[in-house]
């Protein structure tokens, strides 16, 4: 189990006049899952590949359990990267691919054959030994790519997008099978994705990165219940925002006065609330709104609201919005515990 | 789907064209290496005899060494063609760099301009670094006219090679030069026998650059067949024919199925 810590990284794409990574700082705890997360172009798969050793930074530093690894070649590192595209050799049998990073380490062939079949058995592909890449489907490929990856027992898995070439239910089942291993094996694993449902599902901690700068780092649920801002609640689904001021306890903006959760930072700000956490009927924080229009959406209905000039969505189940049709007035609460106030 | 007749009639006259074109020249040569004097207006020698291969299998003709000699250039050739040609069609083919264009123009120029102006200004260099008249001095010159081939068929095939493939080794566990020997190798290596058989044959039917840089020092096959025919021996002039066209028909059966298309497997490797 290795501790990874990246500090202050920065490479610009020489001539493109854009940094691609800036100033990047994270730390994944060993033996954790963390889901690297941005919309393409980001930068994160750049940063994997600064710390595989196969791009050198402008600036920083890569540290596996405190000690620098930029001086380290690609192949000493043990940071094994599984690319989105498979990339397994054509020219090899499965058994010979995932083998091939023991038979690189010069491991004598009954060893490595043993530990393949093993290795193959783990990913549910235990006869496909003898095949052709070219041979299996693609949710199977990339199950070899993974065990390929694993064989050589990583101090940091890094993983680029491994889903994001599979149909849905495969998708399901990839992701299930990386999230099970991962907590057998115990490895530092980095996962990079753009779909924030997958982050969520898989990942012990978010990292959200926007424009080659990280934006959010934490357990998953912050990033919908306490986004850092208001780009990174939008990136997760966020669509209610209220400028104003905070005072005390109470928030002052064109809503009627709210209560908020104590500890929450004084002066201007805005309020966001998620679309499911508003609630029917009175309670704390009781608003009349106005219905402008319903859309439903198979598990949940959402309603488009008004309190006075200002818009809000609103997530409910099904059942408790029949008879709520555009143009009925209705009583909402928002309770505070819900409320958070960036900046 | 069958093709229809006029098109199937066309292809069969074009096949029959091309073989008559390429096979008919030879025939004569052929019948001449065996004929004890063939005289017009006879179709065929009235007399047939070894004596011509006998003559030129012996040593006084010195066939066999030039044979020997010209394989040992037209091989060493090649090699270094290989040594240089991979890696710079990796730098034209997968690289950006200033002046790439320029270089590119560069290295196709000795298809362009004449061998023998090239020669020319190579021979004072040559004369003064002491190449002249050498087997070394062959071997380089012959470089001038196989080396575009090889540059331009690596930077077709790197050009279409995905490099991530090699990353992928690299942080597997693969060193620079395990990457090289188990994933860069076999997927350039049909490229590799096609440069190869091309700078092959380019240097074993290379005639003045030989002359010029090997000065009569360095008798390769084509040097010798022309001495033969030029003095006017048609059975030997045939029979040494023979012994050198030889070589690139063996070596076009055995490389074939590399010329044609793609190896199955490698085409998972192209660059998507």
């Amino acid at each position: 189990m290795t501790d990874l810590t990246v500090q202050n990284l920065t490479l610009h794409y020489p001539g493109a006049g854009i940094a691609t990574v800036e100033d990047l700082s994270l730390n994944i705890p060993r033996g954790s899952l963390t889901a690297l997360l941005g919309p393409s172009g980001c930068g994160k798969t750049t940063t994997m590949k600064i710390i595989a050793g196969l791009l050198r930074p402008d600036a920083g530093d890569v540290r596996f359990d405190g000690q620098s690894i930029l001086q380290t070649p690609p192949e000493r590192r043990g940071a094994v990267m599984v690319f989105q595209n498979h990339l397994l050799f054509p020219t090899l049998t499965v058994a010979e691919n995932v083998g091939f990073g023991l038979k690189m380490r010069g491991l004598p062939r009954p060893e490595i054959a043993a530990r393949v079949a093993d290795m193959l058995a783990l990913v549910q592909l235990p006869d496909m030994g003898p095949r052709r890449p070219a041979a299996l489907s693609g949710g199977q490929q990339q199950r070899v790519a993974l065990a390929r990856a694993l064989i050589v027992q990583p101090r940091v898995l890094l993983l680029d997008e491994p889903l994001s070439n599979l149909d849905a239910h495969l998708r399901a089942e990839m992701r299930d099978l990386i999230r099970s291993l991962q907590q057998r094996l115990k490895i530092t694993t980095l996962f990079v994705t753009h779909d924030q449902e997958e982050a969520v599902a898989l990942a012990d901690q978010v990292a959200l990165m926007l424009d080659g700068r990280l934006r959010q780092h934490g357990p998953p649920q912050d990033f919908y219940q306490r986004p850092a801002d208001s780009t990174v609640a939008r990136f997760f689904g966020g669509v209610n925002f209220v400028p104003g001021r905070v005072a005390g306890q109470m928030f002052t903006s064109d809503l009627p006065p709210l209560h908020l959760p104590h500890d929450m930072p004084q002066g201007p700000g805005t309020l966001t609330i998620r679309p499911e956490s508003i609630r029917l009927g009175p309670g704390d924080n009781t608003l009349q709104a106005h219905v402008t229009d319903r859309i439903f959406r198979g598990t949940q209905t959402r309603l488009h609201l008004s309190v006075g000039s200002i818009p809000l969505l609103a997530d409910l189940p099904p059942d408790q919005t029949t008879g709520i049709t555009p143009g009925t007035d209705l009583t909402i609460h928002l309770p505070p515990a819900a409320l958070w106030i960036m900046p | 789907m069958t093709a229809p007749l006029w098109f199937r009639v066309l292809r069969g006259l074009a096949t029959a064209s091309l073989i008559i074109w390429l096979i008919l020249p030879l025939i004569p040569l052929v019948i001449w290496s065996f004929a004890k004097g063939w005289r017009f207006p006879s179709l065929l020698p009235q007399e047939w005899t070894l004596r011509a291969w006998e003559i030129a299998f012996s040593d006084r003709t010195g066939v066999l060494e030039s044979l020997w000699v010209t394989g040992a250039i037209a091989m060493l050739a090649t090699a270094l063609a290989v040594l240089i040609g991979v890696p710079a069609g990796r730098a034209l083919g997968q690289l950006q760099f200033r002046g790439k264009s320029a270089v590119q123009a560069l290295i196709l120029a000795p298809l362009i301009v004449p061998g023998i102006a090239v020669a020319l200004g190579l021979h004072a260099v040559f004369l003064q670094l002491g190449l002249t008249n050498t087997f070394a001095g062959v071997v380089l010159v012959h470089l001038i006219p196989t080396l575009p081939y090889m540059i331009i068929i690596m930077t077709g095939i790197f050009a279409n090679h995905d490099p991530s493939f090699e990353a992928q080794a690299r942080t597997l566990g693969a060193t620079p030069w395990q990457t090289f020997r188990y994933i860069t190798l076999p997927a350039i290596l049909p490229g590799i026998i096609v440069g190869g058989l091309f700078c092959f044959l380019v240097s074993w039917s290379q005639y003045i650059l030989t002359l010029l840089i090997g000065g009569g020092r360095v008798q390769t096959l084509p040097l010798l067949l022309f001495s033969f025919a030029t003095s006017g021996r048609n059975d030997l002039t045939g029979a040494i024919s023979i012994i050198y066209i030889l070589p690139g028909i063996l070596i076009l059966i055995l490389t074939a199925r590399h010329l044609t298309g793609t190896h199955p497997a490698l085409a998972a490797m192209v660059r998507r």
